[in-house]
């Protein structure tokens, strides 16, 4: 019994060390420092801003589009810093893991750790911004909480699973990389849902089958405004529909932990 | 996996027949192309097992100081990394009780873009302890490595020297049931050495389990209560520390031997051939407190030479030439051999040497300075003192004192 809170504690000590050291090295040196987890996404939603809203004026008519495409953005980063950082987590430390025996998962969710709190800051200007834009703020912005967790979920099942299959198959980052560009349009971020839904509800519901997309929607609709459709009032009777991508979620982190805890007692001869 | 709590309560690890097998793919397998191309042709797969270790069984008991010997590549940090869990074995078991911390490598973790402060929490972390715990101990660390002044300074900007102290500095605060300890302490000067030894006399004091994974024979000796031998992935030797490091130092010997009846090592040996070395021993072959120590050697001529100039010269096991002699300082004049004759040659030296091993080495040349027969390492031999000081050579040293009268 106390092995196993012994166990425990030395992973939360090392979580605890490794997420610090990731905070104080990030932007070491930087003369903004910690400032660029928060202007990076703002220059892209600036940059996305003047392409599609300014010029091409997509987003006309939909109540506090701009803050949505900042959430979307923001929420977009948060899931694929996870998933990016995972893939080469393992064999990066590889130094370490060849010489101490300690559980590896703390790698990978050190690095979601380190996420959350980037998460966490541009949460904030966003909410900032959001009053500035005129939204209203309803108790129902606590439901975002749940949705980000999903995301979490869904993120750190990805994460188990490419980190350990990385170690094997060098491949894996260049394939993820594709991916995610993929996942980048199909997952509703620059364009708000109603230009999709007005061609082909059907291709809309599909792609809010993946819980990227669906976090983002529906964190959309209880964050900014109620008026954004979400894979819950666009299945209307077939409500359970909207459990898919949950249910995604949840079976990619077990899968995703299974797939990891199996492959990690060889890490330390692979990486 | 395999890792269960000890049922029996002497023993602190217990090793149960344990094999380690490392695939090795001939071509390494792990882009898609060669998964994809090797689909095609599964027959001509390539991959080689190399067996690092074979049926390794020994228990360990509690308190008890265990040596782990071998020549490099033998599979002793193999069979070291399964006991701190890093590998899993292919076969067997290993079980462990109580709290282990490896010291694989000193100053796991560091990081050198952090400052000697932050490094101190994150390595120490890494062997187990948290922040609250570090922080007692981080005056005493600090201390201990002298290095107060830098310790707001980045890793990167430290000497290796200082770095080694650091992390070793903040190992020796580890509070564990058992330690691994790799040869990390070979490293270092002899200021650090001391220390380490000082931190096994203590940790032998405190009755701590430790494993100690080494070359230094005479270390084994000094600090292990027993020892195995590992040789060529298996355990050939298991026992006392004494009987164990006599086994090791025996496999070198027989070796060298070995290497004296296949003779010619070329780039060790060289000449015109008119002379050969037939024999080279040193007599006794491992020296304890003999006044005097033969090198008995001899000569085949195999053309007729007007003059030689026989000499020696000795080698520590450091490489450094420390003394030596030859025929014409000893005023012994070789004229006139004739082909066929054989001569036995004798150099007897005062056994001033330090406890270690030695090399010697043999010439034979024309008085015109051309080597006839030159052979460097020809034959080796043990040293052992039963004082042991940090100095080249231990001359037998008279000390006499007296207490004048109070003034």
């Amino acid at each position: 019994m106390s092995k196993i809170i012994n166990k425990y504690t030395y992973a939360i000590i090392l979580l605890k060390q490794l997420v610090k050291t990731d905070f104080k090295l990030r932007y070491q040196g930087s003369a903004l420092g910690y400032m660029w987890s928060l202007m990076r996404p703002l220059f892209l939603f600036l940059i996305m801003y003047f392409v599609f809203v300014y010029f091409l004026r997509i987003g006309e008519g939909v109540p506090h589009w701009p803050v949505q495409l900042l959430l979307g953005i923001i929420l977009w980063n948060f899931f694929a810093e996870i998933t990016n950082n995972s893939v080469t987590s393992i064999v990066g430390r590889g130094d370490l893991i060849r010489k101490l025996n300690f559980p590896k998962y703390v790698i990978v969710v050190s690095g979601a750790i380190s996420a959350l709190i980037n998460l966490a800051i541009n949460m904030v200007v966003l909410l900032i911004f959001a009053a500035f834009n005129g939204v209203e703020f309803r108790p129902e912005m606590l439901l975002s909480v749940f949705f980000i967790a999903e995301m979490l979920i869904f993120a750190l099942g990805l994460g188990f699973f490419l980190s350990a299959l990385f170690v094997k198959l060098r491949d894996i980052n260049y394939i993820w990389e594709i991916i995610m560009q993929g996942l980048f349009y199909g997952s509703i971020v620059v364009y708000p849902i109603t230009y999709i839904l007005s061609k082909s509800p059907e291709i809309t519901q599909i792609l809010l089958l993946n819980p990227a997309a669906q976090v983002i929607q529906d964190t959309r609709h209880v964050l900014v405004s109620s008026e954004t459709q979400t894979l819950f009032t666009l299945a209307g009777d077939k409500w359970y529909i909207a459990l898919i991508p949950i249910l995604i979620s949840i079976v990619t982190l077990v899968l995703g932990a299974l797939y990891f805890r199996r492959r990690s007692d060889s890490f330390a001869e692979d990486v | 996996m395999s890792k269960e709590e000890s049922t029996d309560a002497k023993y602190a690890i217990e090793v149960k027949g344990v094999y380690k097998d490392f695939l090795l793919p001939q071509e390494k397998n792990n882009s898609i192309k060669t998964k994809t191309t090797s689909i095609f042709r599964k027959k001509n797969k390539t991959v080689a097992t190399q067996n690092a270790l074979k049926d390794i069984s020994f228990k360990i008991k509690e308190g008890e100081f265990f040596g782990i010997v071998g020549r490099n590549g033998s599979g002793k940090s193999t069979l070291l990394k399964i006991l701190a869990g890093i590998y899993q074995p292919t076969e067997g078991s290993i079980s462990t009780k109580g709290k282990l911390v490896p010291f694989i490598e000193l100053g796991v973790g560091f990081n050198p873009e952090l400052t000697g402060r932050e490094n101190v929490y994150l390595n120490g972390a890494m062997l187990g302890f948290s922040k609250k715990e570090v922080d007692a101990q981080y005056d005493h660390i600090v201390k201990f490595a002298e290095l107060e002044p830098f310790m707001d300074q980045k890793l990167k900007n430290y000497s290796s020297g200082m770095q080694v102290r650091l992390a070793f500095s903040v190992a020796t605060t580890a509070k564990a049931d058992i330690l691994l300890v790799d040869e990390v302490l070979a490293v270092g000067d002899a200021d650090f050495q001391r220390k380490c030894f000082a931190y096994f006399r203590s940790l032998k004091k405190q009755k701590k389990t430790v494993v100690f994974v080494s070359h230094d024979m005479n270390a084994v000796r000094e600090y292990c209560d027993r020892a195995v031998l590992i040789e060529d992935s298996e355990l050939v030797e298991a026992g006392t520390s004494a009987k164990v490091a006599q086994a090791y130092s025996r496999m070198f010997m027989n070796e060298h031997q070995e290497d004296e009846n296949t003779d010619e090592k070329q780039a060790l040996r060289w000449g015109d051939g008119s002379l050969k070395y037939t024999q080279v021993k040193v007599s006794p072959s491992t020296v304890r407190n003999e006044d005097f120590i033969k090198i008995v050697t001899k000569v085949a001529i195999k053309n007729d030479i007007d003059g030689v100039i026989f000499g020696f010269s000795l080698k520590n096991s450091a490489d450094a030439l420390l003394f030596g002699s030859n025929s014409l300082m000893q005023d012994q004049k070789f004229e006139n051999l004739k082909k066929g004759q054989t001569l036995n040659i004798e150099w007897t030296i005062p056994n001033f040497l330090n406890d270690g091993e030695y090399l010697v080495n043999v010439t034979a040349e024309s008085l015109a300075a051309e080597p006839c027969d030159w052979w460097e390492d020809a034959a080796t031999f043990t040293v052992r003192k039963e004082t042991q000081t940090g100095f080249v050579v231990f001359p037998k040293i008279e000390l006499d004192a007296s207490y004048g009268k109070k003034a």
